[in-house]
């Protein structure tokens, strides 16, 4: 540049969060937060180790799942000493994980120690988490089933409600004819369909699929058409004057104007389909995880049934927080344009 | 300066409905023959037109009556031979700097033979370092920087500049005005420009056309004969611009004539 002026108004303001919280943490209360955090675990497992057990149980499972929490966190402390942002994260969160700790004892002591909590009903810890060692091929099984049925209905759900979606967002015949049908048929919980897709299809896991499938299309192909609809008028004239012919201003200013939104739409979906998924499993599958807790609650096994919903409670988090991640990535463009 | 046209524009009349609907004339019996290569700039208040003629230009909007020609070419719709930079807030923001300034050549489906002139557009707006940031993150000025580049990486034979620089700071104006000459010098792309702003008005051009409102059309057009490159503070140029407040306090003062339909 030419222009000495220039270079003083061209740095655009990047902020820089960490660096006001630099050093901010001494590494002598930052090991007394890890072990404040660690405790109630620590705790949890002396106790289970020392006072001699009431009811007749393994208590393997549960000790080494409790070593393996401490030793992930310990894990979590470690990777964070380096970085001032990551130790304040592990601070705020040793108050919660101190209170874990404590529940666990406080559970671990007025079933398996005590038998205070009547059985089958409210087994211990120790009961719940055996449940892996007693039958883990079995779990394992049933949580691939589960596995499979969701991914393939979800994964089918979004792509036809991303390719419904811009049929309707972009073509008023479409938009027309189907977009009433799907805002009537797609306030109908997805499980409604369940006898029809029983009779309809050949497998119980087919139907099962379907019914994911639908759940999520509705929210996918709505957001999808409102994503497309709420693009300014001035990205598609700048489009126009620089030559652009329909199939670009669908696929690069519509499309991914509207991925704000449909990423929104599978938020809500995947909420929905994991109903579903338990929902159809329970009622007609042959496997699954819903499958498993039917099965159990018919032998009385409350224990397995808490042992499922765990297994539910981990996989469902990992599933959502990958989605997160994916969103992430895709809409780093609008870090910082919406809080 | 060559004296062969690039564009006419013939009795071209605009009118829209207003929300009562009354038919409002936006636009009446205007002609205009703009001279390849000058850099002309369209001056009015606010309702004149002047937009709206810029868009008719563009081809995003279709006269009433009358017709607009390119080179003996009726304009019908837009066409990257006539770019077109908006206010504000026209990059795509979910793209990169540098993939906004290739969407230029995306658009039109020319990018791969044309990769190179990316990064050569990028050095010449001077945003260098900047290519991998997305719109929110970089500054107004060089965000019409940017969609100045987006505009030109398609070969314009004439860029239409609809008030580009009105949204920003005087600083970062006068430095916009200079590159939007050094631009203007480096090719030739003939610029038509839509400003409220006099002075920038002086600064830039060979010819101003001022136009009124109610209904718009065109008062006056005026030569600039000032020797290049200009000086803000110049007593010729405050003569010029003197003169054209003048003109432009009379033009608008003329009493507005009352129309009932």
């Amino acid at each position: 540049m030419n222009n000495p002026i220039f270079k003083n108004f061209g740095a655009a303001p990047v902020s820089n969060r960490s660096s006001v919280s630099q050093n901010s943490i001494s590494n002598q209360r930052y090991l007394g937060w890890v072990l404040f955090s660690l405790i109630g675990l620590i705790v949890a497992e002396i106790v289970n180790l020392t006072v001699p057990d009431t009811q007749e149980i393994n208590n393997l499972a549960y000790r080494i799942a409790l070593l393996g929490l401490i030793l992930l966190y310990l894990g979590i402390a470690a990777f964070s000493w380096f970085n001032a942002d990551r130790r304040g994260k592990f601070i705020t969160r040793a108050p919660f994980r101190l209170a874990m700790g404590i529940i666990l004892t406080l559970w671990d002591l007025l079933s398996t120690k005590f038998d205070i909590l009547p059985l089958p009903f409210f087994p211990g810890p120790s009961k719940v988490t055996g449940v892996i060692l007693e039958e883990y091929g079995f779990l394992l099984q049933n949580t691939g089933y589960s596995m499979r049925l969701f991914f393939l209905g979800f994964l089918s759900g979004i792509i036809l409600g991303v390719g419904t979606g811009i049929l309707i967002g972009w073509f008023a015949k479409v938009h027309y004819w189907v977009f009433p049908v799907l805002k009537i048929t797609g306030v109908v919980p997805a499980v409604a369909w369940m006898p029809f897709a029983l009779t309809v299809f050949p497998t119980s896991f087919v139907a099962g699929v379907f019914l994911i499938a639908i759940c999520a299309w509705f929210p996918v192909a709505y957001m999808t058409t409102q994503g497309m609809a709420s693009t300014q008028k001035i990205y598609f004239e700048v489009a126009k004057t620089l030559g652009a012919k329909q199939s670009y201003l669908l696929f690069h200013v519509a499309l991914p104007n509207a991925v704000p939104q449909i990423f929104t739409g599978i938020s809500t979906a995947n909420g929905l389909a994991f109903t579903t998924l338990v929902v159809s499993e329970m009622m007609g599958a042959q496997g699954g995880l819903g499958y498993y807790i039917n099965w159990a609650k018919a032998w009385s096994s409350y224990y397995k049934v808490y042992a499922a919903i765990i297994i539910m409670a981990v996989l469902f988090s990992i599933i959502m927080k990958g989605i997160a991640l994916i969103q992430n990535r895709l809409l780093i463009w609008q870090r910082g344009l919406v809080k | 300066m060559s004296q062969e046209n690039l564009i006419e524009i013939r009795s071209v009349d605009r009118t829209y409905e207003d929300t009562s609907d009354n038919s409002v004339e936006a636009l009446k019996d205007i002609n205009l023959t703009v001279r390849k290569g000058e850099f002309i700039t369209i001056i009015g208040p606010s309702g004149c037109g002047k937009t709206t003629l810029l868009r008719l230009i563009a081809g995003l909007d279709a006269p009433a009556s009358g017709k607009i020609m390119l080179e003996g070419e009726e304009i019908t719709a837009p066409d990257p031979q006539r770019g077109y930079v908006f206010q504000q807030g026209s990059l795509f923001p979910w793209l990169t700097v540098e993939n906004n300034i290739a969407a230029g050549l995306k658009a039109k489906g020319v990018y791969k033979e044309n990769k190179a002139d990316v990064a050569r557009f990028i050095e010449l707006i001077g945003l260098h370092g900047f290519e991998k940031s997305y719109p929110h993150q970089i500054s107004g000025g060089m965000a019409q920087r940017v969609a100045i580049a987006r505009a030109l990486i398609n070969r314009p034979v004439a860029l239409l500049l609809d008030e580009p620089l009105g949204a920003l700071d005087a600083f970062t104006r006068a430095d916009l005005q200079d590159k939007l000459l050094e631009l203007w010098k480096g090719d030739g792309t003939t610029m038509i420009l839509v400003t409220h702003d006099v002075d920038e008005a002086i600064y830039l051009s060979d010819r101003i056309v001022i136009m009124t409102p109610r209904p718009g059309k065109i008062s006056e057009i005026m030569d600039i004969y000032l020797p290049r490159p200009r000086q803000r503070g110049d007593a010729l140029f405050m003569a010029i611009r003197k003169n054209l407040l003048e003109k432009f306090h009379l033009a608008s003062a003329t009493p507005q004539p009352e129309y009932t339909i």
